[in-house]
């Protein structure tokens, strides 16, 4: 079942409201195999909101999304959770179970999924937490660990099934510069060892440059460019330049919408 | 006129609504239960050891006081009559029947309720739930089943436990301070408690712990995932629970009686 094409996901035409505000229209978008691709955007363009929707976490109004050529949106919750087994992701805070400790994190997805002998899964967990470097921290409590080291065993805890597509839900916020190059090339090393696909979304433009084969940077609902990081650094597109190069006032404006500055200290907008 | 209509409207329609995902929660529990606990026991003891285990000190400081102070009363009280040796029997009665079971509840309520109420909040805030929906999980199976287990399971046995101490306080009181003789303290007892009443006892703190555990479990559920949104959650579990079993308490009374 299922095509083997280059492209692992499709997005198709998608249409998402939130309230009566749309966050995406008529998105179009693809994601290749075995590749690292970065979605980019200002804050509120809908980044994190794209990730729930690839993993079916939120439903769409319009459009499909397809992987593997299979239209997720059909799955019942059956083959939808056996979808999501061939998917890791990586959340913003890390999301560790705060009542297990560090290697009960990472065995967790074993445990429930599979019925391995405990030593096997000792082994397979101090193989990932090494993957990581710290196998030193397995028996550590997650409320012990620094940002960097909770983001980097939840790393540890996305890969230990061995998923075909990892997600990363911004991976390099708050992190200082020491956890932020490990965690950068941790991204790389694991695409391209483990032979799996990667989606990044991120608002790190340097960062996200070194580690990404593509990018689509999102702005209003649809995706404003695409490309190579060289490409999208070159581009043409006011947009494309304000957000590459971090301008305050542009396309994206400065200020929220607002009444004008004048009336408002007169106070002729509170009729 | 038309708009406290549509208001009034809104709001009925608001609370059947809630009522029905209510139910259907309880009945979604309920249908996972049998394959956790008979499938992963584990799981569950965790979760009786952190809702009983953890409630246990509350529940016996304050079934002591509350069975010295039954027998404080019924004492000062019952030798008006020379009816002393009925020191034991009142607060056998008072607390088998009622207070073990409200009382327990209402601590229930207060020490493992919050808790279950605020840490599942907080997994929702923290994005815990979601990460194990991604990891294919279903957190209703894995986190919310289990911890309403963990109460059901625990609050008969806390009751039964705050009864028992609750006994060698109103005995210490009775029999140690005011020297009623400890044969026909205990014998009263044995005569005139019958097992109908026992049953009357766990008959209630089973249905409390469903109620007190499924409220604390929902409230988590479906609180909003903000510090303040938990902090209020956390608030309603005890005031709706406090509320639930007072009125149960008077309808199952009234029931078997």
């Amino acid at each position: 079942m299922g095509d083997y094409s280059d492209n692992l996901i499709e997005i198709r035409n998608l249409r998402y409201l939130r309230g009566p505000r749309a966050i995406f229209n008529n998105l179009d978008l693809t994601i290749k195999r075995g590749q690292v691709t970065a979605i980019m955007g200002p804050s509120g363009t809908g980044k994190t909101t794209l990730l729930r929707l690839i993993t079916r976490q939120l439903n769409p109004q319009q459009g499909t999304i397809l992987i593997d050529g299979v239209d997720i949106s059909t799955l019942s919750q059956k083959e939808l959770y056996r979808l999501r087994q061939r998917f890791g992701m990586l959340f913003q805070n890390g999301a560790l179970l705060t009542d297990l400790s560090v290697f009960e994190n990472v065995a967790f997805p074993l445990r429930e999924h599979t019925k391995l002998s405990d030593r096997l899964i000792r082994h397979i967990v101090l193989t990932k937490l090494h993957a990581v470097g710290l196998r030193g921290a397995a028996y550590m409590m997650p409320s012990e660990l620094s940002g960097g080291m909770a983001r980097r065993v939840a790393l540890a805890r996305a890969m230990v099934m061995d998923p075909d597509i990892l997600i990363y839900d911004e991976p390099f916020v708050g992190l200082d510069p020491i956890s932020m190059g490990v965690i950068v090339r941790l991204v790389r090393r694991m695409n391209d060892a483990l032979g799996i696909t990667s989606i990044i979304v991120s608002h790190d433009v340097e960062e996200v440059a070194t580690v990404s084969d593509c990018s689509y940077l999102l702005s209003d609902g649809k995706v404003a460019a695409s490309g190579s990081p060289d490409e999208l650094r070159t581009a043409n597109s006011e947009l494309v330049r304000q957000f590459m190069h971090g301008m305050a006032d542009g396309p994206v404006p400065f200020h929220y919408k607002a009444p004008s500055y004048e009336e408002q200290l007169l106070g002729r907008d509170v009729e | 006129m038309n708009k406290v209509v549509q208001e009034i409207y809104d709001n009925a329609t608001e609370f059947v609504r809630t009522f029905g995902a209510f139910q259907l929660f309880f009945m979604r529990l309920l249908q996972h239960s049998p394959a956790l606990l008979f499938g992963r026991p584990s799981v569950v003891i965790r979760q009786v050891y952190n809702a009983g285990a953890m409630s246990l000190v509350i529940v016996m400081v304050c079934g002591l006081f509350v069975g010295a102070v039954l027998a404080l009363q019924a004492y000062s009280n019952m030798s008006r009559f020379n009816a002393e040796d009925w020191t034991g029997v009142a607060a056998a009665f008072a607390l088998v029947k009622e207070l073990g079971p409200v009382m327990t509840a209402i601590l229930f309520a207060g020490r493992a309720g919050t808790s279950l109420t605020s840490e599942i909040g907080l997994m929702k805030a923290t994005d815990q739930l979601s990460a194990m929906e991604m990891m294919a999980v279903n957190p209703l199976r894995r986190v919310l089943v289990p911890r309403f287990l963990g109460g059901v399971i625990s609050m008969p046995l806390l009751a039964g436990i705050f009864s028992a101490v609750g006994m060698f306080g109103a005995h210490i009181v009775g029999v140690e301070l005011f020297q009623v003789d400890v044969g026909s303290f205990w014998q009263q007892i044995q005569l005139t408690v019958e097992i109908a009443d026992v049953r009357e006892g766990i008959i209630k703190s089973i249905v409390f712990g469903f109620a007190a555990s499924l409220i604390a479990v929902w409230e988590g559920y479906n609180a909003i995932p903000t510090a303040e949104g938990v902090g209020r959650a956390t608030t309603r579990t005890v005031v709706i629970t406090a509320i639930t079993i007072l009125v149960f308490d008077f309808m199952i009374t009234a029931a078997l009686i």
